[in-house]
């Protein structure tokens, strides 16, 4: 009962329910890290598809650099509104 | 009857409404943030459906080892891999451009609202 | 009134579409790959792919001797998109440069930075930096590649920047590698075409599938583009963060 395919479907329904709370959110804090925890676990579905190559890299750029370049922008907004 | 459904939910109707998720977000949402993000929550909606056109049953991740070494193996297919890491490469580059335009029109207008910014009378 | 028309659009789009897709859906009939171009690629016979059942892994009569296959596939058969992936990736780089490059970009700074960080970095820096090395250079053999170790390298170079406010990169390094790295590659492209005839051409000795000095020139130029996206990157992390 519980193959791979199962398995896949049930966090495919997580990452939709992250994708949701991440645009509906008021915080832009929360937005990010919704989106770097769906970036997470599409990495872990390509490992269950049988594709290393394709979840090292997103695992590496999506929940890595992205999300890096995402709060940077954050307290670079911040700070050019505190010198006013 | 009910693998059918889990089957085309898995492989077909799942991808397409994550993307379909990140359009909303685009149609929607007044902040320039959300929109930079939803773009990326229709990127990982289309990577999952190319890789998910490319499964064999039972298969085995494509290289060759001490074990499976012979030709007429049940491999994994190897070309929709191939176009999805370029797209993940792709997608970084994107999204670091649109933060620093961001970023100057931030400097320029000091509002990060879509709705205060368009328009001729704030040239 | 605005959600209300998105939701109506995002609905409809989802029934057409969703109902044109089904039918691509093969895992119920054995779904195999007796008619895809793939089959050709996991053989290693472009020419007659219906050669089956050959021993791969030890033997050196193939097309094409790496193990990994998507590596052979990106590197080898499909070689003019990595090009073009190279030339994208290198437009963005420009691109965020030209925009943040001018004097109002201060430096982010942090007030007390973490006294773990502060030592562990120290120590940490030169093990990362070889992981990132043994990904790329081991790209033909097990899963990885280029794109996959020259991010690992520049997230070395971000955890610098977070231990310590005084920390530099020397910007004229970056570019000499990057320029580098991009040049050889447009080089060994053209060496191909004077040897053997065709642009990007495997002209080098294929060695046994399985051992690290294989594949002719696949080793050589998954270690340039790991160069080269390791430098790109760290160039990108540099402007973000603010450093002149």
């Amino acid at each position: 009962m519980m193959n791979s395919i199962n398995l896949s479907a049930i966090f495919i329904l997580i990452i939709l329910l992250f994708s949701i709370l991440a645009i509906e959110s008021k915080n832009i804090l929360k937005s990010i890290v919704f989106l770097s925890a769906a970036s997470i676990l599409t990495a872990l579905i390509f490992v269950i598809w049988k594709a290393p190559d394709v979840a090292m890299t997103e695992a590496a750029i999506g929940a890595g650099l992205t999300t890096f370049l995402f709060v940077l922008t954050y307290f670079k907004i911040n700070t050019i509104k505190k010198e006013n | 009857m009910i693998n059918n459904i889990i089957n085309s939910w898995v492989f077909v109707y799942g991808p397409l409404s994550i993307f379909l998720i990140g359009l909303y977000g685009i149609l929607t949402q007044n902040n320039i943030f959300k929109l930079v993000i939803s773009i990326n929550i229709m990127n990982l909606g289309v990577n999952l459906y190319i890789i998910a056109l490319g499964y064999v049953h039972n298969g085995i991740a494509p290289i060759y080892t001490e074990k499976f070494k012979m030709s007429g193996e049940n491999f994994v297919d190897p070309v929709p891999q191939a176009l999805v890491l370029t797209a993940i490469v792709i997608s970084v580059a994107i999204t670091a451009f649109f933060l620093a335009v961001l970023i100057k029109n931030y400097e320029k207008y000091k509002t990060l609202d879509i709705e205060k910014i368009k328009g001729l009378e704030n040239d | 009134m605005r959600k209300f028309g998105a939701l109506i659009i995002i609905l409809a789009l989802l029934y057409f579409l969703g109902s044109g897709l089904i039918t691509d859906l093969k895992i119920n009939r054995k779904n195999n790959l007796s008619q895809k171009t793939a089959r050709a690629y996991i053989n290693r016979n472009v020419k007659n792919p219906e050669i089956n059942n050959q021993q791969l892994h030890g033997k050196t009569n193939n097309e094409n001797t790496a193990a990994n296959s998507v590596t052979a596939v990106i590197v080898d058969y499909r070689s003019m998109d990595t090009l073009g992936e190279i030339t994208v990736l290198f437009l963005a780089v420009t691109g965020v440069l030209a925009l943040l490059g001018s004097s109002k970009n201060n430096r982010i700074k942090l007030e007390k930075p973490n006294y773990i960080l502060k030592i562990s970095s120290k120590f940490l820096f030169p093990l990362i930096f070889l992981f990132g090395f043994y990904i790329f250079i081991h790209g033909h053999l097990t899963p990885g590649g280029g794109f996959q170790g020259g991010t690992i390298v520049a997230a070395a170079v971000l955890m610098m920047y977070f231990a310590s406010n005084n920390y530099r990169v020397n910007t004229t390094d970056i570019k000499i590698l990057e320029s580098l790295s991009g040049l050889s590659f447009i080089i060994i492209g053209i060496f191909g075409l004077f040897i053997l005839g065709d642009f990007l051409q495997n002209f080098l000795n294929k060695g046994i599938m399985g051992e690290l000095f294989s594949a002719g020139i696949v080793p050589i130029i998954y270690i340039l583009i790991g160069l080269k996206v390791s430098a790109e990157l760290s160039n990108i992390v540099k402007e973000f963060m603010g450093d002149k």
